[in-house]
């Protein structure tokens, strides 16, 4: 039991109240090394709220988080750190820098001096070779996402890989089709190869579909649905709770569910 | 070296102390050159401090309400009469700025525990005690006789006409410990500019961190202001300098913009006694000046750049 608690974080019947209004109730989650798991909902459900307390930002008001076995809130910051990392939707620099700072800006956690092969490496997997010498303030919204994706994958560089728990909320949001692919290609081999587990914030269901070993469906604050891809996306589960008139179809290579809008 | 009256160096190694012009150098000219290199590095860091705190560009010293806090200290403690010893007197000014400084600093640290150190609520504060510090200043000068209103109008352009060594030893012994405390806390100010939610990923303990660098920094303008007045634009011009120059990294800008706000005000000051002799000019008028139109091309260049 203890051994498969140092794999996990866990969120236990977490409770969060913000200015008098209830954002999430007795929420329960297990974030499992190397699985890819998906937060999927409505607006407003909560998915970053309830990303905020999975990652320490914010104390639950009642339940707790547990990384390893120990509470998020008594973890060291720096060690913490270096187990779990975050991406946001946007972060903006108020001042002019280079890609390349602000990649190594996710080292800092680290005591030991920059490893350059390791920044190279995640340079080249992240494809952002092109990028690293441009000022970051005049990257396009993709772009400053793969630099943002190389930055906390820096952070979370052991030795051959990343290793911890990575958060990315909506990491494709602004990504062209052929790097929302390159992308979750990645973070599937990454979470394959290396003790790594990915949770991520998704709009668009046909990608947590093709890349999700577990999703979640979060609506006004509960969790109303969880498991594996064929058992939340379904068209009951899904009309149910998103309110859309939608038809589920079989991706014909993958099995996996594919989401259709009627018109 | 330049001044009213001119001095050789020869005068100063001689160390004479029947020589006039040694008089001159050891209590005249040395103090202020050291009084004006060290007030020029604390305005400088401050600025730099104050603007990635912020995360804003055009953050200044005076931008939290801290100077005119202090503005309207010394205001108080001009008009209003203490009938204090003549030998107190002269230090009224001082200790008035240093206390109205702090006060200012405390008020916005319990208020930004109330706003739970949101940084553009504070930055909205600081507006609110600039307007009423300003306008109680104003209030002040209104009921003030002529000799005060000009007392007050003087302090309020900035000068390093104050040499007495020990005043000068003060101001030493508060600003170097704390440039070089603030030199401590370069990485994590380079962290909290990803902002505040991603500094906290990156293990920074973000509101610690913010409230030590708003303390440090309160030192350093609470002893320039109370020590030479209100000196306008340093802070502003040196930090943007130095960001165009070295880049952004504030383990470098830290140092480089301490360095050149002490050459910009030894020369502003020199400038300013030399310039009108034997009478002098409040330097802060002169480095506003000089400041403000080369910070408006500044702004226009960046407009261009962006536009490109």
């Amino acid at each position: 039991m203890s051994n498969q608690l140092s794999y996990r974080l866990e969120g236990q019947n977490i409770y969060l109240i913000k200015n008098n209004h209830p954002i999430l109730s007795d929420v329960s989650i297990t974030l499992s090394q190397g699985q890819l798991v998906t937060l999927i909902g409505p607006n407003g459900a909560g998915k970053s709220s309830l990303f905020k307390v999975l990652t320490g930002y914010y104390a639950p008001t009642k339940g707790a988080c547990y990384l390893k076995g120990k509470k998020i809130q008594d973890w060291h910051k720096k060690e913490l750190a270096k187990e779990r990392a975050v991406m946001k939707q946007q972060s903006h620099m108020p001042f002019s820098m280079s890609a390349i700072d602000i990649i190594k800006l996710g080292r800092s956690p680290w005591a030991e001096p920059m490893n350059k092969t390791m920044i190279d490496e995640v340079i080249d997997m992240t494809q952002c070779q092109g990028l690293v010498h441009k000022d970051y303030a005049f990257l396009s919204g993709g772009e400053q996402q793969r630099i943002q994706l190389a930055r906390v994958l820096v952070q979370l560089w052991r030795e051959k890989g990343p290793s911890g728990w990575l958060f990315l909320d909506e990491p494709t949001s602004a990504l062209d089709l052929y790097h929302q692919q390159q992308m979750l290609r990645l973070l599937r081999e990454l979470v394959q190869q290396f003790p790594l587990c990915v949770c991520m914030v998704l709009h668009d269901l046909n990608l947590a579909s093709l890349w999700s070993d577990q999703v979640y469906l979060l609506n006004k604050g509960s969790i109303v649905a969880k498991g594996d891809v064929s058992e939340v996306i379904t068209e009951q589960v899904l009309t149910t709770w998103y309110g859309a008139d939608l038809k589920i179809m079989q991706h014909h290579e993958h099995q996996k569910p594919y989401v259709m809008l009627s018109p | 070296m330049i001044g009213p009256v001119h001095l050789s160096w020869s005068s100063l190694f001689n160390a004479d102390p029947q020589d006039m012009d040694w008089q001159i150098w050891i209590n005249i000219r040395l103090p202020r050159i050291l009084l004006a290199v060290i007030i020029g590095i604390a305005l400088s860091v401050s600025g730099t401090v104050m603007q990635g705190l912020f995360r804003n560009p055009l953050a200044d010293p005076g931008l939290l309400g801290i100077s005119s806090g202090a503005g309207l200290a010394v205001a108080i403690a001009l008009v209003i009469p203490l009938g204090l010893p003549a030998f107190l007197s002269l230090w009224v000014p001082v200790i008035a700025a240093f206390m109205g400084s702090f006060l200012v600093t405390f008020l916005i640290f319990q208020l930004s525990n109330l706003t739970k150190g949101n940084l553009s609520s504070l930055l909205l504060i600081g507006i609110a005690i600039n307007a009423l510090g300003g306008s109680a200043v104003g209030i002040l000068s209104w009921i003030s006789n002529d000799q005060q209103l000009r007392q007050l109008s003087l302090w309020g352009m900035g000068s390093l006409g104050q040499t007495q060594w020990s005043l000068i030893i003060i101001t030493l012994c508060l600003i170097i410990p704390t440039v070089i405390l603030i030199q401590c806390h370069a990485k994590q100010l380079n962290l909290l500019q990803l902002g505040e939610e991603d500094a906290h990923y990156l293990g920074i303990n973000v509101h610690k961190t913010q409230k030590q660098l708003l303390i440090l920094s309160a030192i350093l303008v609470g002893t320039a202001v109370s020590v030479s007045g209100i000196i306008g634009f340093l802070g502003l011009v040196i930090p943007n300098a130095m960001r165009l120059i070295f880049g952004n990294n504030h383990k470098i800008l830290l140092p480089s913009s301490a360095l050149s706000g002490a050459i910009l005000l030894l020369v502003a000051d020199t400038l300013a006694r030399t310039m009108v002799q034997p009478a002098e000019m409040p330097v802060g008028l002169l480095t506003s000046l000089l400041g403000g139109p080369w910070f408006f091309w500044l702004i226009l260049k960046e407009q261009w750049k962006r536009r490109l």
